[in-house]
């Protein structure tokens, strides 16, 4: 009983990682094409990856795309979360499913959506409509974790700083915000993580020469089939694993998911 | 005697349309130890946070020292607040919680380190100057949430229930601990409390709310021996108060005669369970509880009158439950509370 327990939990952690590990040594080839096993090591794969210029511009948008759009998410997320877990606001709760609503309608429809009424119509560029429907995207996570935080945190602390001789807002930037600075950094770890990921609305926002990281590898994909592609996904993987694992270290991110 | 320190004038205090406090009058002379007492929902916390600025007064004024306070800002007013929850900033050492408001202030820096020292040793924590709020116990927290207080030397320090969340041995430490402090610094301290042993103990004055509205202001003495209203009376332990019309105790099942004639201008007569005599007198009822506590048997009866505690030595002969019993409300034990 027990070895069969444990017989299930090895598949599962294969079924998991394996993809992972296939990915990576099929990136590590020195031959033509992706395959696996591979045909012999070599990192020639990964350079070619860097001198692939679109995946250099693209790489370039999706990060300037994760940070942005993760602020922006973050600046609107903060108030809103304050507002929601301090206040007695009407219609709290709606705001609350609203706000959460963008995790639970597909990102797909999101884009399709976008690019319909939004894009189109507008003559909106497309860096800007990324910029939107990313930071849409990132706001629910934004006000979840922050509002997770602010929980933990009591309420009368301000009351306390103010009685001390300090204004509300500096109560808020003195006493509030030091003590919810993790749960932003861990917000923002994890929106930056999710908009460098999202692949289904912003396969609808893209236009000649403009087209997120992961958008741009489907594409290269169409007409490449060279490990170069196996290549990027483990520099990437091994990326947000760094990211995440430095934030688990740093802010114990865990505790926000 | 000159002007009084505080002065509440007329304050009514409302949550939307609910009136919390409704037209409350009271003073408070310099350097006088005046408490709150009441039970939850009377009001008292929210005049409290109202005297401190973090609440509004729906109409009324608050005086401090002759000065129209009424809509000044909490962060203007000088009003210390020790918080029943203490209200710690966690992300700061104890050493620079309390030089908080100091920094704020723009104290310099020779002057703000002597007074954070000396706030610090008067609670006696110097030792744990460097320490986190969150490494220190219930008592040490609150020790600190008073030093953090005391630093600015307000004129007036309020406290909320700041002995409720501390067991009894540490609450006697305090209690004797915020006595001393108020007769060293001279702060006049207002606080709020729902446990009538902790109010009649520690303050000069205890001022007894319900349902928004004063009952009874008096010093200790007056409150626990001469309670003004029914109300007070059962508040601070003569769990057996009814009211009375001419010679008659207003029951809960009808009127029941006393036995006795009672003064003029009486509006109710109160018995501590211990005035309550068993085995004889003009009452009867049935024993539907006994508990046994040490030193005295306490019984719960129920009566014409309604339920009737009553202690007696543990000496005495035992009443079980279920049994008929006499009993007597005499005049000889009984506080008179006058018509108002």
């Amino acid at each position: 009983m027990k070895l069969a327990g444990h017989l299930f939990l090895a598949a599962v952690m294969l079924f998991l990682i394996g993809p992972f590990v296939i990915i990576c040594f099929a990136g590590l080839s020195a031959g033509e094409s992706l395959a696996f096993p591979p045909e012999g090591l070599s990192l020639r794969w990964v350079i070619r990856v860097f001198e692939i210029e679109s995946f250099r511009s693209s790489f370039a948008l999706s990060l300037a795309l994760g940070i942005g759009a993760t602020l922006f998410a973050l600046i609107l997320g903060i108030p809103a979360a304050y507002a929601l877990a301090r206040y007695d606001v009407p219609g709290g709760e709606a705001i609350r499913n609203v706000l959460t609503a963008p995790i639970i309608v597909p990102g797909i429809i999101v884009g399709l959506a976008l690019l319909r009424h939004l894009v189109i119509p507008s003559g909106l560029g497309v860096r800007l409509a990324l910029f939107l429907a990313h930071s849409a995207l990132l706001i629910p996570y934004a006000v979840r974790v922050v509002s997770a935080s602010l929980e933990n945190l009591r309420p009368d602390i301000e009351e306390a700083a103010i009685l001390l001789g300090t204004s509300r807002i500096g109560a808020f930037l003195r006493v509030t915000l030091p003590n919810i600075r993790n749960g932003i950094m861990a917000a923002f770890i994890i929106g930056f993580i999710t908009s460098f990921n999202e692949v289904p609305a912003s396969l609808f926002l893209t236009g000649p020469g403009v087209a997120t990281l992961p958008v741009d590898m489907l594409l290269y994909m169409e007409f490449n089939f060279d490990p170069s592609i196996a290549a990027l996904s483990g520099l990437l993987a091994l990326m947000s694993l760094t990211v995440v694992l430095v934030a688990e270290r740093l802010l114990g991110l865990s505790h926000y998911v | 005697m000159s002007e009084p320190f505080l002065k509440l004038d007329d304050l009514t205090l409302a949550y939307g349309d609910s009136i919390a406090v409704d037209r409350l009058n009271f003073e408070m002379r310099e350097g006088e130890l005046v408490a709150l007492l009441g039970p939850s929902g009377c009001g008292k916390t929210t005049t409290m946070r109202s005297i401190a600025g973090l609440m509004k007064a729906r109409s009324g004024r608050i005086l401090l020292d002759g000065r129209d306070i009424t809509r000044v800002p909490a962060n203007k007013r000088g009003i210390g607040l020790v918080f029943q929850s203490y209200a710690l900033f966690p992300h700061l050492s104890v050493r620079e919680n309390v030089a908080f408001g100091l920094r704020i202030a723009g104290t310099p820096a020779d002057e703000r380190d002597r007074r954070v020292a000396s706030a610090l040793s008067a609670v006696g924590l110097e030792s744990f100057a460097d320490r986190a709020p969150a490494a220190l116990s219930g008592g040490q927290q609150q020790r600190v949430a008073l030093a953090r207080s005391i630093v600015m030397e307000p004129r007036l320090l309020l406290l909320d229930e700041p002995l409720s969340n501390l067991d009894a041995r540490l609450r006697l430490g305090m209690r004797t601990e915020l006595a001393r402090l108020q007769r060293e610094l001279g702060i006049a301290m207002l606080y709020v409390t729902h446990d009538q042993v902790e109010a009649l103990a520690l303050a000069d004055r205890v001022i007894v709310m319900q349902g928004g509205a004063i009952e009874q202001i008096g010093t200790p003495e007056d409150i626990y021996e001469r309670p003004a209203s029914p109300f007070v009376a059962k508040f601070i332990g003569f769990e057996n108060t009814f009211e009375t019309e001419g010679d008659m105790l207003k029951g809960s099942a009808g009127p029941v005669p006393t036995g006795f004639a009672v003064p003029a201008g009486t509006r109710g007569l109160a018995w501590r369970p211990k005035s309550v005599p068993l085995g004889t007198g003009p009452h009867e009822g049935r024993i539907i509880g006994a508990s046994y506590q040490g030193e005295s048997v306490e019984y719960l009866l129920e009566s014409p009158l309604g339920e009737v505690k009553a202690e007696r030595p543990a000496a005495e002969p035992r009443h079980a439950p279920g049994t008929e019993v006499q009993f007597d409300l005499p005049l000889s034990g009984a506080v008179v509370l006058p018509n108002a």
